[in-house]
């Protein structure tokens, strides 16, 4: 194991799968002379040259459909945009081509195509700039969605993406680039994406978390435990396909679930996996159960609304206290 | 000025009392110190005493009714007064518990209330953080419409355990049953009484069950489910005895009986046997420095136990005339719960109606009791040849907890030896 930056297993992912497939490249904004916005693609240029790391314009759909026609005539673009909140300019090129090329044309091409940068708020940056889209994504059929949490997850996923046949959405956090942690030093790390994975075992109450929220849910856990509550936490690090199998059994085990998740509340992942838990294990369950999301309120510019409107650890302590009866 | 007369706690358990009878009228003038009611405790029937000297203004409760403690049963004071306001005291103070219950809820409403208004101005609904709204809309949802609620988990589990949910009561939200009740629940008395209505014929009655049934059913039930019996039994010869009896009772002015004989035999074993003189006390096991015998005595609604203390210490005369005042005291209900605690050691004997032999449920906190049976005339095998015998079978019924079954017969091993050998419990 090696401990590297989140940015770092990201790197990482792509120099070796641009290493290893002459057919992948990287485009997006100050992605190749100014080394990455946030500094994931340091050192490509020199690496790889003007060919396959390419700087463009300030034109979501434009580079977009670039990628999207790339990918149809056989290349494997990653695209990088410098957040998501920016890709909303790109939807027609992600939803409406990229998610339904291989339908379409009835399987006559594919889109094998990564769309990645940073993902949901980080911070005071206003109401258009702090939006997780992930389960936006993840409502349209023919495309997958990756939101891992730790390096680890990063590196492994990111190959695996790059590989995939089909268009993969795959985010990270501008908070989490600098977050350091132990990744695998395996030659060609993969990790099958619709693969979840218990972060923390529990036998008291499940807890649903990737992204950043996983982050507030494991001090929440280290909180909850000095009174005696474990909590199980899932990362199911895929959002779509979902590994809803190994959270029914996590469930089946605690009895009680709690889902995280920093999209607003409508129709999210908190409600998907509430459904399914409802669906698979009804015989099973103690206790309603809960989620903790934003609430149905755009990004508050304050710093005190902000902090306000962030779901945090004292929001999850809370909605366990409630599935355990302990309130 | 007139005052409330109010249950007393009249035992250490006493949860209610049952008025068993009014020995005043409204409108009898009373001395302080007079017996006004006769109350049926959990333990036995007390007489209760008033501390005032007045005039019965009130009585609240009929004969047979149950009064909570410290509820108000009467109002003493002087002829003439307006008692109104007493009354009304008495009958609500049920109700002002309620009032009081509301009053909190209203202030945590306004707490809620307080709680959006500070959010409101700015951000109208930001209910999504402390999920209060969804806590609001559970409430609403849960009103009472006689549905039994329980979680899934609940559900599956009483299920496939057998247990009749409505004898269940939920710890969860608006009395929601969830997993811990289930596997905290114990059956009780309640949860067999659907299976007998369907039974009903017309000559079925249904008896109310008194707060001795109550002691009885709930007492022995602790007992007989919590504590693991085992049982040993050991035939013994009574010849010797019986001869030492007839001896005594020439001489004696108390007649002595065969039980007597059984108390002092078991007051010395017991003496000597300390393991079975104990008590499970959950984190210890204590061995009783004293001998104290509870002695079962069958009274019209059941049963009940007084206890010969320092049974080991007594004289057989003693012993006797004792067990004969306390047995007196239970059939006419006035024995006193002083009378019926600290036994160490309980014995129960059926042998006057014939019963050759049978088990006993341990009296908690005890861990033996010692089931007597009758003397029977048996051919026994004497020197080789078949010769009339007198014999006596007792069985003892042991807490494995505290007991183990080589003790319990070196216990029953030392009673029959004394037993058979009367003199032997001078030594």
């Amino acid at each position: 194991m090696a401990e590297l930056q989140f940015r770092e297993a990201l790197l990482e992912a792509i120099d070796e799968e641009m290493g290893r497939d002459e057919s992948v490249f990287i485009m997006g904004e100050e992605v190749a002379e100014y080394n990455g916005a946030y500094k994931v693609t340091e050192g490509l240029l020199d690496k790889y040259g003007f060919k396959r790391v390419i700087d463009t314009p300030i034109s979501e759909l434009g580079f977009a459909g670039i990628g999207v026609g790339a990918a149809m005539n056989g290349l494997r673009p990653i695209v990088e945009f410098m957040t998501f909140n920016f890709a909303v300019l790109a939807a027609d090129q992600i939803i409406n081509h990229a998610s339904k090329v291989r339908y379409m044309l009835g399987g006559q091409a594919s889109c094998p195509i990564v769309f990645r940068g940073p993902n949901a708020s980080a911070g005071q940056l206003g109401a258009t700039h702090s939006v997780a889209y992930d389960s936006m994504y993840a409502h349209f059929p023919g495309l997958s969605v990756i939101y891992p949490s730790e390096p680890d997850d990063a590196k492994g996923l990111l190959k695996s993406a790059i590989r995939n046949d089909d268009a993969v959405i795959f985010m990270e956090s501008e908070q989490m680039y600098g977050l350091k942690g132990e990744v695998s030093e395996e030659d060609d790390y993969l990790i099958p994406i619709g693969k979840g994975k218990i972060k923390r075992e529990g036998s008291d109450v499940t807890v649903v978390a990737t992204g950043k929220m996983y982050h507030i849910v494991k001090q929440a856990a280290a909180e909850m435990a000095k009174d005696g509550v474990e909590m199980e936490i899932i990362d199911p690090r895929t959002i779509k396909p979902l590994d809803i199998d190994l959270i029914v059994e996590s469930v089946k085990k605690t009895n009680r679930c709690v889902i995280v998740d920093e999209a607003h509340p409508f129709g999210g992942l908190a409600s998907e996996v509430g459904f399914l838990i409802q669906r698979e294990a009804f015989d099973y369950l103690d206790a309603p159960v809960r989620r903790v999301t934003l609430p149905d309120v755009n990004a508050p510019f304050s710093k005190p609304l902000f902090d306000l409107w962030l779901p945090d650890a004292k929001q999850v302590v809370e909605a366990v206290n409630a599935v355990t009866y302990r309130t | 000025m007139a005052e409330k007369i109010e249950m007393p706690k009249l035992s250490d358990t006493m949860e209610e009392g049952v008025i068993a009878k009014w020995n005043v009228k409204e409108g009898d003038k009373v001395e302080s110190g007079d017996v006004i009611a006769e109350v049926e405790t959990d333990k036995a029937t007390m007489e209760v005493e008033v501390f005032d000297s007045g005039t019965i203004l009130k009585i609240l409760v009929n004969e047979g009714e149950a009064v909570p403690l410290g509820a108000t049963m009467a109002i003493i004071g002087e002829e003439g007064e307006d008692i109104s306001d007493l009354i009304d005291d008495a009958g609500s103070s049920d109700k002002k518990q309620e009032k009081e219950e509301v009053k909190e809820e209203k202030a945590e409403s306004k707490k809620e209330g307080e709680k959006k208004e500070s959010f409101d101005p700015i951000l109208g609904d930001l209910n999504g953080k402390g999920e209060s709204k969804e806590k609001e809309k559970e409430k609403a949802s849960a009103s009472d419409d006689g549905r039994i609620k329980a979680s899934p988990l609940a559900r599956k589990m009483a299920e496939e355990k057998g247990i009749d949910l409505s004898s269940v009561s939920g710890s969860g939200p608006d009395g929601r049953i969830i997993k811990k009740d289930i596997e905290e629940y114990k059956p009780s008395e309640k949860t067999k009484t659907p299976a007998a209505v369907s039974f009903d014929s017309e000559e079925s009655e249904d008896v109310k069950i008194s707060q001795m049934r109550k002691t009885i059913a709930r007492r022995l039930s602790e007992s007989k489910f919590s504590n693991p019996h085992f049982y040993e039994t050991i035939d013994i010869d009574m010849e010797a005895s019986m001869q030492a009896r007839s001896g005594l009772n020439e001489i004696s002015d108390v007649k002595i009986s065969f039980n007597d004989i059984v108390v002092k035999a078991c007051a010395a074993a017991l003496r000597r046997h300390p393991d079975i003189n104990s008590s499970w006390l959950d984190d210890v096991i204590r061995k009783h420095g004293d001998v104290n015998v509870a002695v079962a005595v069958a009274v019209d609604e059941g049963l009940m136990t007084p206890v010969i203390n320092h049974a080991d210490k007594k004289t057989l005369q003693q012993i006797s005339s004792e067990t004969r005042e306390l047995a007196e005291l239970a059939r006419d209900r006035k024995l006193q719960p002083e009378q019926m605690e600290g036994s160490t050691f309980t014995i129960s004997n059926l042998g006057m109606f014939g019963i050759e032999e049978f088990t006993a449920i341990i009296n908690p906190p005890n861990a033996c009791i010692l089931a007597v049976g009758a003397i029977r005339d048996v051919p026994v095998v004497k020197n080789g040849e078949v010769v009339p015998g007198k014999r006596m079978k007792v069985t003892l019924s042991s807490d494995h907890r505290v007991v183990d079954g080589a003790k319990a017969a070196h216990f029953l091993n030392t009673l029959r030896q004394m037993l058979e050998n009367p003199l032997s419990m001078l030594l």
